[in-house]
């Protein structure tokens, strides 16, 4: 068994969150936004996983979890099918091209 | 003869009529209509229908003033017609009508005025017949003949002054009726402005009447007058100056004051000393006009308001000794100016003012009726000279100078005969009218002792000037109708005085353009009706027609004799139409006939006709005080009728000695041996230099300097405001434009670049809207835990 | 310090390395295979904490499925090599910022807040079969919604994948 604290999981997941995050607001292409969501919903994860298991039972957080990768796996969909798209109309995944709503 | 009353209102029999104020009215709408529709009716239907217009009110009014004096007449002595029309204002106490009497002196008025006045109309068909502004010719004559009308007419003092200005007013239209020659325009200005300095004087005297007698308020206390309502009529004001008569103002009785400023008004109107100057100028008018205007009518408004206040006048010794004696050195001062002139409209006019000085004698010494008996006569011979004048003048092609005239009585016998009549009549031989009035008012004056001085010192006065009267009016009638016959030359100078600066030959070539071109009239010179037009004979030749047409053209509109006739050298004068000579019979006729109405008691044992007629005005006269006041003195009466003839045939001698004929040197040997005195006297005692050296130039002075100080101080102040606020207004526009504007484009820029800079966050870009949400998201988290501390 | 912290501390630097190294690396395939490790290291994670049917699950799910479709995006969109690392407004500066920050708080709230813990944790048991009956039973409901929502993106997928000029 560990012994380590709950506090410790709590932190792994923030840096993972703010990793993620950094990546989200950084990067400029749209698939490294992609890896950047995918590493927030680890990091949720895990948060969620640590809560449950300091909690008492388990399973509520295996479940929650599990529809949380069931739903990323969903929206890598979609963002693929995004990606894709502006792909074929911009020839491009550059997240600058797609300023058209700029004020 | 009734009993002398304090109170002349009281016998006053008040009759109301309802046609006198038709009078004035017709002859004002007759000038409305030539005036808004002359020239138009003059283009479409030719002179006539103006002249039928302008002919017609005057005559409609004096058939209706025949018909209002008859049934004056028909009434007893004493009584009044009045026609009131309605209220014209009411201020405070005083409630002034506009209404219309007739008593018998204003009756007597009417009809000189509308007969003479239509007579004259008549003359002007002829006289003026060349003239384009024939049209407005009548216009003016008919305001006048309204304005005059209104004058006499008048039930009180301010309708009376309507009319006393507006008789000024169309004095000056008339006498600068060319207003094209400045000379004339001059001449109209000057009327004017002298009549308005005597107007103010008449103003004065209205004001101090209605002062003293209608109730004041002075010193913080009112005063009242005699009556509830005071409405200036002349039937209340016998009686309410009687209570006024012991008032006096700084030590001055009122009354007196009252009447001297009336007869400074007076002055003005009838050209006496020292308001006389502007009649002399007068005659640059045409004759008619000199004829009506300035003989028979409005120079005798000062006498008949003199004649309606006599019973001011007897109140006051001082104010009838001024009246007396000024009448009385006028008329010796123009007798002798009279003597020298040689333009006969300019004797005629000397005359006129000499003879209104003896009708200020009349009514000065308190003989109301022989003054206004004088105005009666002197309205007859003095127009039936005019107009002889004007028959002379056209005859001569606008030859005024009596120098060059002659021999006329030959070829214009009418004209001479008429003028010789009035001849008769101005110098008083018992065969014409103006002997008993000239007799009548020296008499009076000799009789009278209400003045300050004897009455002999009028009457001595008046006996000269009678003297030099006959002298100088058979004298122009010696150079104007004995002799040789005078040629017709050409570009004669009808008067060399001060006015005739213009008399030139390209003046009146200018003038050609004016009147019909030569062609025309020489085509016209046959028609019958032509009146004035001395080419009707057929003895001349068509080339002498032509030429003298064209002369006759020019001249026609300009009768102030500076431009003669031009180069044209044939011809003879000859006698006028029948529409001029007959004027000049009737008014010849009349000369002699009114003689009748003034017979001495002397003679005929009762009281003349006029005398009697008028008494009911005069009330008020009877009790002035006489040298022989019950009648008698008949010898002295007879004595000075002697004298009078006698000084009247001495002044006819010495003219025949020197003039008949116009044969003897002595004339010209005099003029050598007194060539100062000649000059002097010419000259008219250079007295209209003397005004404009000291009047006209302080006038002048003050105007110049009040322009001078308007436009440097006052217009500069004005400027000066103005600059300031230009001044004022830049530095407006420039807090307008800088801060004003500024704040308003601050604020839109502030809110511009708020706009920048919140565009910002619309990068268009997910990414940052992440970051956004994820900051605030973390901001919240803070707050909570860190801050508000929920804590669970 | 037992032997399952050593491995909790290893396991947490290992993804925490993997994790920076596909945020900060330019070359995306890279980064890409830097989360497969990353991934790899959460299922460990979740082992540690004794949920392993959710560890196999992430494995099945995140590793062989989401990365594959990573990799085919990869693949079919970008030039590798030409794809600049950094935003153009902001920057790096601003995204650090957002992270540390974001890090910072997220940390201290994790040590600093009294969380509820048991006193004892419980014996790890296997867990499938409690998941399961969760799923057939009280999670039932969000079990057909996660499927619902599968369809739509199945279908909004395809739709977005159509050749353009279709309508989109």
């Amino acid at each position: 068994m560990v012994t380590v604290g709950l506090s410790q999981f709590l932190s792994l997941a923030a840096v993972l969150f703010a990793l993620g995050l950094t990546c989200v607001v950084t990067r400029r292409n749209a698939v490294a936004v992609l890896i950047g969501i995918e590493l927030m919903l680890n990091g949720a994860g895990v948060n969620v996983i640590a809560f449950a298991r300091f909690g008492g039972s388990i399973v509520p957080g295996s479940v929650f979890v599990l529809f949380l990768i069931v739903l990323a796996a969903a929206e890598a969909v979609v963002a693929l099918g995004l990606i894709l798209a502006m792909h074929k109309r911009l020839r491009s995944v550059d997240l600058e091209r797609t300023e058209t709503l700029k004020g | 003869m009734h009993e002398a009353t304090e109170a002349v209102n009281t016998t006053q029999l008040i009759i109301a009529n309802h046609t006198l104020a038709l009078i004035p009215l017709l002859p004002l709408i007759g000038a409305l209509i030539n005036g808004t529709m002359g020239w138009r009716l003059q283009r479409r239907f030719g002179r006539l229908a103006v002249g039928a217009i302008g002919l017609a009110m005057p005559w409609t009014s004096f058939v209706l003033a025949v018909a209002a004096f008859i049934s004056l007449a028909q009434q007893p002595s004493g009584s009044i017609l009045l026609h009131s029309v309605g209220n014209w204002f009411t201020v405070g106490v005083l409630k002034v009508n506009l209404a219309y009497s007739l008593d018998p002196l204003s009756g007597m008025m009417v009809l000189i005025v509308t007969f003479i006045g239509s007579l004259i109309h008549v003359y002007s068909l002829g006289y003026m017949r060349d003239d384009e502004a024939f049209w407005r010719f009548f216009t003016y004559l008919n305001l006048f003949m309204f304005a005059m009308l209104t004058l006499v007419l008048a039930d009180n003092f301010l309708l009376m002054f309507v009319g006393w200005e507006g008789v000024g007013l169309c004095s000056y239209l008339l006498i600068g009726f060319w207003y094209k020659d400045l000379a004339n325009a001059r001449a109209g200005m000057k009327a004017f402005i002298v009549n308005r300095v005597g107007d103010f004087g008449f103003l004065i005297g209205l004001m101090i009447l209605f002062w003293g007698v209608g109730g004041t308020f002075y010193n913080g206390h009112y005063f009242p007058g005699a009556a509830e309502t005071f409405s200036l009529t002349f039937r209340e004001l016998p009686a309410l100056v009687g209570l006024a008569s012991d008032k006096l103002i700084w030590g001055m009785p009122i009354l007196t004051l009252a009447a001297v400023f009336f007869f400074v008004g007076a002055t003005g109107k009838s050209a006496q000393i020292p308001l006389y100057v502007w009649l002399p100028d007068a005659m640059a008018g045409p004759t008619p006009v000199s004829a009506l205007i300035h003989a028979a009518t409005m120079v005798t408004a000062g006498v008949y308001m003199v004649a309606r206040m006599n019973f001011l006048y007897v109140h006051s010794p001082a104010a009838m000794t001024v009246v007396a004696l000024i009448g009385a050195a006028t008329a010796l001062f123009a007798a002798t100016i009279g003597c020298f002139q040689h333009d006969i409209k300019k004797v005629l006019a000397y005359s006129t003012v000499s003879q209104l000085g003896y009708m200020f004698i009349g009514v000065g010494v308190g003989a109301y009726w022989a003054g206004a008996y004088h105005l009666l006569t002197h309205a007859f011979f003095k127009a039936c000279l005019f107009l002889g004048a004007g028959s002379v003048i056209l005859a001569m092609h606008h030859e005024q100078d009596m120098r060059k005239m002659g021999g006329l009585g030959r070829v214009m016998p009418l004209t001479r005969l008429t003028y010789w009549v009035s001849c008769v009549a101005i110098s008083g031989f018992p065969i014409a009218a103006g002997f008993y009035s000239k007799d009548e008012i020296l008499w009076q004056a000799f009789n009278s002792k209400a003045l300050l001085v004897p009455g002999y010192v009028p009457w001595a006065i008046g006996l000269v000037a009678a003297g030099l009267t006959s002298f100088y009016m058979w004298r122009s009638y010696f150079l104007t109708f004995t002799g040789p016959l005078a040629v017709l030359s050409g570009h004669g100078h009808g008067h060399d005085d001060a006015l005739a600066a213009h008399g030139s030959d390209a003046h009146a070539a200018a003038r050609a353009g004016d009147s019909h071109g030569a062609s025309a009239h020489g085509g016209d010179a046959h028609a019958a009706a032509r009146v004035g037009d001395p080419h009707g004979a057929p003895a001349l030749d068509a080339a002498a027609l032509v030429a003298s047409g064209a002369a006759h053209d020019h001249s026609a509109a300009s009768d102030h004799g500076g431009h003669g006739g031009h180069g044209h050298g044939h011809g003879q004068p000859e006698e006028q139409k029948p529409v001029v000579t007959w004027v000049l019979l009737v008014l010849a006729a009349g000369a002699v006939l009114t003689s009748l109405l003034g017979l001495p008691v002397l003679w005929t044992g009762h009281a003349p006709v006029l005398e009697h007629f008028l008494s009911s005005v005069f009330v008020a006269a009877e009790d002035l005080p006489k040298v022989f006041p019950h009648g008698e003195g008949h010898w002295a009466e007879w004595l000075l009728m002697v004298v009078s003839v006698g000084v009247a045939s001495l002044g006819l001698s010495v003219s025949w000695w020197l003039y008949r004929g116009r044969t003897s040197d002595v004339p010209a040997r005099l003029l050598a041996l007194f060539p100062r005195v000649h000059d002097w006297v010419y000259h008219k005692y250079y007295v209209d230099e003397g005004y404009q050296k000291t009047v006209v130039f302080a006038f002048m002075g003050t105007s110049t300097i009040s322009d001078w100080l308007d436009r440097n101080l006052i217009d500069r102040a004005v400027n000066l405001v103005g600059a300031l606020m230009r001044v004022v207004s830049a530095i407006d526009g420039f807090i307008d434009a800088q801060f004003v504007d500024g704040a308003v484009n601050l604020v839109a820029r502030i809110v511009h670049r708020g706009g920048v800079a919140a565009r910002q966050l619309q990068t268009g870009r997910l990414t940052s809207y992440l970051a956004g949400a994820t900051v605030g998201a973390l901001l919240l988290v803070v707050v909570a835990r860190f801050v508000l501390d929920i804590v669970h | 310090m037992s032997i399952p912290d050593l491995i909790f501390y290893g396991v947490s630097l290992f993804v925490a390395v993997t994790a920076a190294y596909a945020v900060f690396t330019a070359n995306i395939v890279r980064a890409v295979f830097s989360l497969l490790g990353t991934f790899f290291g959460v299922a460990i994670i979740y082992g540690l904490l004794a949920a392993d049917y959710v560890a196999v699950v992430q494995l099945m799910v995140y590793v062989g499925g989401i990365l594959v479709l990573l990799l085919f995006a990869v693949m079919l969109t970008s030039r590798i090599e030409a794809v600049a690392r950094s935003n153009r407004s902001g920057g790096w500066g601003m995204g650090l910022l957002v992270g540390v920050c974001s890090g910072v708080v997220l940390v201290g709230l994790a040590f600093s807040a009294p969380w509820k813990k048991v006193a004892v944790l419980s014996q790890a048991m296997p867990t499938t079969e409690a998941v399961g009956e969760a799923l057939s039973g009280a999670a039932f409901l969000p079990f057909a919604m996660a499927a619902i929502v599968l369809l739509g993106s199945v279908i909004g997928a395809v739709t977005l994948a159509r050749k353009s000029g279709e309508g989109v």
